[in-house]
């Protein structure tokens, strides 16, 4: 096991040279001057010459990727052009607003979805089980971008039970979470289901039941249990993909996150802060899947690593 | 006992496979009647999508307008219908050009092997590690908000899905005898790829492609919800969403009936891939 963890640390450094390449290239590749995109094209010509200067666009192309991959590599993702604070303070204020609501979108998840899985899984095929599942369904079919608005006409407008947007109090926090749990709660209630199923199959299930032990401790003791494994890895793998789903849910709630500081940056045109932002995303989540990936090894002992 | 076991067993495939029927029934249905939407949508939408009539801004459902109207006076009715051509070309496009990148990539990958399978893996890698539709939003960003741009951002990040699949499926299928046979009496790469390999793998693909399908057309309303796709006047699901998003308060009609759309699209290619995925696992 410890080989396998050092292989896959050792995979992680060139994803994280090939990400921040990517990065480079869709910015610095595109047709057109990004000079001009940024500041317009009526922008006075000495204007122009004084952002190109500032990034460096005047250098030629490798000169400008080393030195934004050494940069980068150190943690120096270059000033805003509109703040002109450095891109990684302004990021990193914003950072924990995206972490909070992505931990509170998993706890929701979680929460929501083991039970729902496992009765699922014990009463296949009952009218709970269909009915859950299409829920889930229904769930992975509705877009974020539309729950979060019908969560707003529903609790914010019609009842006024919970505030439209901004950050502050735990009532600011239910609807983003929710908005951006929902998915994700879809997606475990399933593999939930599907690993007790395989779980409940099991020899050691029916050895349990032979032994005379309740239902509730062999369900949870014994079938549970061992099917948490695929179910944390999910959890792992499908938190970092809410990075990205916190960029819709932060736009439609104002929420003060990365992912809303991303949007910004589009439409102000400030090429050095999205740089960042894509980057700083993509990277947590390359980051969250190699510590699941460590985990998921370090909990299950039956798998052999090459 | 175990005959109880074996009738118990026979009752859950049984069910199973009644259930896995009525979601391909249900999906496929859901996505014939869109289609035939998209296709005669000048025939059924009862006003032209782009029309303003800027006395009736934001009126609500009435008989004259089933779904109101929005803010320019817009019939929404009719904007839904043509929003379905926008959805279902983007997707269709996407998914198959992904899908053809993807086959052609994964099978080189997962049949030759050695240096070109390792650099794939390692784009593959990269690609992957940009989570949801971050390199959409990142490729959009620079490139501009267009139709076009929205396809190729879109297949830039679509491929990867279909290139693993095909490289996992060819991996296991390259050792089985009967392409071990073809080999040995002299058949070229391309032969074994082109005629044994791929006609094996074109179920998982189905699959793949159908969820794909709703994956993308979540994907296209989720950028130009963002700004960044198909751009007004344009009837595409994700914009009138966006457009709706300022108006929630005096007129919610605008956000309910595109995000309804879009829900019953995406339902029906999710039903009719859990469908299929069901009736071909070999496993029951």
């Amino acid at each position: 096991m410890r080989n396998y963890i050092i292989k896959r640390i050792f995979l992680f450094f060139p994803v994280v040279i090939g990400v921040i390449t990517l990065v480079f290239l869709i910015i610095h590749l595109i047709p057109g001057d990004p000079v001009e995109l940024m500041l317009g094209e009526n922008a006075q010509i000495s204007d122009k010459e004084k952002l190109r200067t500032d990034l460096g666009l005047n250098k030629p192309i490798i000169d400008q990727y080393l030195a934004f991959m050494l940069n980068a590599l150190k943690g120096d993702l270059g000033r805003s052009i509109h703040s002109q604070k450095p891109v990684f303070t302004t990021i990193l204020e914003r950072f924990p607003a995206t972490l909070e609501l992505t931990l509170c979108a998993i706890l929701l998840a979680v929460i929501i979805s083991l039970p729902l899985g496992i009765i699922a899984a014990y009463r296949q095929y009952s009218i709970f089980d269909n009915g859950s599942m299409f829920l889930s369904l229904l769930g992975i079919s509705m877009p974020n971008f539309w729950l979060g608005p019908l969560l707003i006409i529903l609790f914010s407008i019609m009842l006024g039970w919970l505030p439209v947007a901004g950050r502050g109090s735990i009532s600011h926090i239910i609807l983003p979470s929710i908005t951006l749990g929902t998915a994700l709660s879809s997606i475990l209630s399933r593999m939930t289901r599907s690993s007790m199923i395989d779980s409940l199959k099991e020899e050691y299930v029916t050895t349990a039941r032979a032994k005379g032990l309740s239902e509730n401790i062999v369900v949870i003791k014994h079938a549970l249990s061992n099917a948490m494994i695929p179910i944390i890895t999910i959890v792992g793998l499908q938190s970092g993909a809410l990075l990205s789903g916190a960029i819709i849910t932060e736009t439609i709630f104002s929420w003060p996150g990365i992912g809303r500081l991303t949007i910004q940056a589009i439409n102000t045109r400030d090429y050095p802060l999205l740089q960042g932002c894509i980057l700083i995303i993509s990277l947590s989540y390359v980051v969250v899947n190699l510590i699941t990936d460590i985990l998921y090894a370090y909990f299950d002992p039956r798998i052999k690593y090459e | 006992m175990n005959r109880i076991y074996d009738l118990r067993f026979t009752i859950y495939d049984l069910k199973s496979i009644i259930i896995s029927k009525t979601r391909v029934f249900v999906g496929g249905s859901i996505i014939i009647f869109l289609l035939l939407t998209a296709i005669f949508a000048p025939l059924i939408a009862p006003y032209n999508p782009k029309e303003q009539n800027l006395y009736e801004g934001l009126n609500t459902p009435d008989y004259k307008h089933p779904l109101g109207q929005d803010r320019l006076g817009r019939d929404i009715l009719s904007r839904v219908i043509y929003g379905s051509r926008i959805s279902l070309l983007v997707g269709i496009l996407v998914v198959g050009i992904s899908s053809t990148i993807g086959v052609t990539i994964g099978s080189i990958s997962g049949y030759i092997g050695g240096k070109a399978d390792e650099i794939i893996m390692r784009c593959c890698d990269i690609v992957l590690a940009f989570p949801g539709i971050l390199l959409a939003i990142a490729i959009m960003s620079v490139l501009g908000p267009s139709l076009n741009n929205v396809i190729i951002a879109l297949c830039a990040m679509g491929w990867v899905s279909y290139t693993r699949l095909i490289r996992a499926q060819i991996l296991s299928l390259r050792e089985r005898e009967f392409v071990v046979a073809v080999d040995s009496l002299g058949g070229s790469s391309s032969r074994i790829i082109l005629r044994h390999l791929l006609p094996n793998v074109i179920s998982p693909l189905i699959v793949e492609a159908t969820f794909g399908m709703a994956g993308t057309i979540i994907a296209e309303a989720g950028l130009s919800f963002l700004g960044l796709g198909v751009q007004p006047p344009n009837p595409s699901w994700g914009s009138m969403l966006n457009e709706g998003r300022q108006f929630l308060l005096i007129a919610p009609h605008l956000t309910i009936f595109p995000g309804l759309a879009i829900m019953v699209t995406v339902l029906g290619f999710n039903f009719l891939g859990d469908g299929i995925r069901d009736l071909m696992d070999v496993k029951r």
